[in-house]
């Protein structure tokens, strides 16, 4: 019916003590080739994006897109509403009162700023996602509290990946393990 | 020639007065035994910072929350009598238009200023003690913008009018707001700080909420959470765009706390009223909000930190080095104060003279002088190191300066207003059961949302927090690895690692 894509994937899971396995292990898988790479950890591991090649953020273009239009757009408003569509003479001042216009475009020049970072990053993660073929695994609570993890993303079937596990473990994986479900 | 040779000493003094600070003062998270323990494993900090989650509610949370409750029940009563009976319910009058209602929402919006310059400028200036306060802070900022944002509100009379006063909508009436008023300026920025405060705040838990759900035993603790957290996993290519999206949302939250409190002091400064009419009040009136912010978070971290355990995170370095930036805030509104009753004796303009002679020998001169009591000389008594690390002095103190930024903004407004130019309309101010209510319902609001926050959110930023204590450690190893330049969130952070490998070496 609709275009929604719905393919099932499947992952195989590495849990690492620390960065320092976790860092090295990415970079030889990476070098190895096997597919979609990434990590999963507590908090931003330095190095990370060097060892998976993850490209720059592109969050810096969305803010400033963000801010140039809430600046323009806040004094554009201003402009249209009093001097346009509904001139007011207030004590004879002028209608089109530079300075004062000043604050009012400041602030939504934030304020635009502001929302395409949270809604444009809202985007680029992935968010909000209540289901990733990830959260099967019980083990990988650890991720979030005081462990580190690698995932290989395939399209083959959990059976055909096993050298990929066997892969994990040799480069230090404490536990490893292959889930798959459905990830738009 | 001469200039570049200057600019060279400069320098070097500079380096060396750092150096020989460094020495005298190592990173506040060293001299400490544990913010987050050296030793701590990331699971034992998880545990540490989240066990109040878990536990069961004790005796006195319920009871306050029940006081708060209460409270909140006041406050609904006394917004239905001010709807219904409109503002002459209040104690405002003619020529007092402002009263009670401007004092608390300024004096609101202060408090709210301490959570934005912690989490977001002393983030941009690699303050790590920061890390175990920012969240609580932001929180506190958020439900402050909360109750201030009432105040105007209801201020309007009729609420429900509003909206078309105040947001440039499309209307059925086409008029659009005048946007040279120095109010509709307030109405933006307001706005624009609580939902970036919002947006901030939230990015920020999104992670903690992530930890929360995967460290959770019950169902219903875990389906909860883990709508909250989105169904983030920590994923790198997430945190790529994570660590950049919080540092520069802290980058302009800087220049908007700046830009709010100075807007706020707009409303007075571009009238044309003796006391208002002056230059010095942006700067000045936001030192005053990060000084009352400030006094704020150690009147509510003192015993949050005892009640929730918080000892380890939140350490007497975290509060010695808040007194110090209410020492030099407190220095900043002093010297307000004084510049302001200067320029108006050498102004020679009787109504301006008037107006400060008035509030030292008026009517209201016992505000006044309490004014100068709290918040001139209380601050000075953290010159003292033995002040800044008693918690019972510090609290007090920290009551005293609340005390005092709210007798501040009472007298700016009201005895700036109530001897007005013409002698026949001079009236006295006194607010009404309606205006305290109002007020007592927004301290109880506000408290019963912090109460409920630290209940069932994350109080710390756990994974900041885990983040400086890997670093602590790979600098306690000596490691160089560069791994130990980075602070929160992948914040570069040149200075402060580098006199710590130094110690250990």
């Amino acid at each position: 019916m609709g275009s929604w894509k719905v393919a099932e994937k499947t992952f195989v899971l590495g849990e690492f003590r620390d960065t320092a396995t976790l860092l090295s292990a990415g970079r030889a898988l990476r070098e190895a080739n096997l597919g979609k790479l990434d990590a999963y950890s507590p908090y931003p591991v330095h190095g990370i994006e060097e060892a998976l090649a993850i490209p720059k953020s592109i969050v810096p273009r969305i803010a400033l897109t963000g801010g140039m239009m809430g600046v323009i757009g806040g004094y554009s408003l201003q402009y249209w509403c009093n001097v346009i569509d509904y001139p007011i003479n207030v004590g004879g001042r002028p209608l089109h009162g530079f300075p004062s216009n000043i604050p009012i475009t400041f602030e939504s020049g934030i304020l635009l700023t502001a929302l395409s970072i949270f809604f444009g990053s809202m985007f680029l993660f992935g968010l909000p996602r209540p289901y990733h073929p990830v959260f099967e695994s019980e083990a990988f609570r650890s991720a979030s509290l005081d462990r580190f993890w690698l995932s290989i993303e395939s399209d083959l079937l959990p059976q055909d990946l096993e050298s990929h596990e066997e892969k994990l473990r040799a480069l230090g994986a404490v536990h490893v393990e292959t889930v798959r479900g459905a990830i738009e | 020639m001469t200039s570049a040779s200057a600019a060279f000493n400069l320098t070097d003094v500079r380096a060396k007065a750092k150096a020989a600070r460094a020495e005298l003062e190592p990173p506040p998270w060293i001299a400490s035994p544990a913010v987050s323990g050296m030793a701590l494993e990331d699971g034992a900090i998880n545990k540490s910072m989240l066990q109040f989650i878990w536990q069961k509610p004790g005796k006195q949370w319920l009871g306050l929350l029940g006081l708060g409750m209460a409270g909140i029940g006041l406050l609904v009563f006394s917004i239905a009598v001010t709807v219904v009976g409109g503002i002459g319910m209040w104690g405002n009058n003619i020529p007092v238009g402002w009263g009670w209602g401007i004092t608390n929402f300024v004096w609101w919006i202060g408090i709210g200023h301490a959570g934005t310059l912690i989490s977001a400028i002393l983030l941009l200036f690699q303050q790590k003690w920061r890390t175990s306060i920012n969240r609580f802070a932001e929180a506190m900022t958020l439900f402050a913008v909360v109750c201030a944002a009432l105040f105007p509100v209801l201020h309007t009379g009729r609420p429900w009018l509003a909206i078309y006063w105040l947001f440039p909508y499309p209307n059925t009436m086409w008029m659009w707001p005048n946007f040279k008023s120095a109010l509709m300026w307030d109405v933006f920025a307001v706005s624009t700080y609580g939902t970036t405060s919002l947006l901030y705040w939230f990015l920020g838990l999104i992670p903690d909420f992530a930890s929360l759900r995967d460290a959770s035993v019950g169902k219903r603790q875990r389906m909860i959470y883990g709508m909250l957290a989105l169904g983030w996993t920590g994923s790198a290519r997430a945190w790529n765009h994570y660590k950049i999206a919080y540092l520069i949302l802290a980058g302009i939250a800087t220049p908007l706390v700046l830009s709010v409190h100075t807007i706020v002091s707009f409303d007075f400064a571009v009238s044309v009223i003796p006391g208002w009419h002056t230059t010095i009040f942006p700067p000045y009136f936001v030192a005053g909000a990060v000084f009352s912010g400030f006094a704020m978070v150690i009147t509510l971290m003192i015993p949050m930190r005892k009640f929730m355990k918080l000892e380890h995170v939140v350490t007497m370095r975290h509060l010695e080095l808040m007194t110090k930036v209410i020492l030099v805030t407190g220095m900043i509104v002093s010297y307000g104060y004084l510049a302001e009753h200067f320029a108006a004796w050498y102004s020679g303009n009787q109504f301006e003279y008037f107006v400060f002679y008035n509030r030292r020998n008026g009517p209201y001169k016992f505000i006044f002088w309490l004014m100068v009591t709290c918040n001139v000389v209380t601050p000075n008594i953290f010159w003292f190191a033995k002040a800044r690390t008693s918690l019972a002095i510090m609290w007090i103190a920290s009551i005293a300066i609340n005390v005092g930024m709210w007798c501040e903004r009472f007298v700016i407004i009201v005895t700036s207003l109530h001897r007005d130019f013409l002698t026949s309309s001079w009236a006295i101010f006194t607010p009404t059961w309606v205006d305290i209510s109002l007020y007592v319902g927004t301290l109880s609001l506000f408290g019963t949302l912090l109460l409920l926050f630290v209940r069932y959110v994350p109080a710390i930023a756990v994974s900041e927090v885990k983040e400086l204590a890997v670093e602590m450690n790979h600098a306690a190893q000596g490691a160089s690895d560069g791994a130990s330049q980075h602070g929160p969130h992948g914040v570069p952070a040149g200075v402060p690692a580098a006199p710590l490998s130094g110690k250990e070496g």
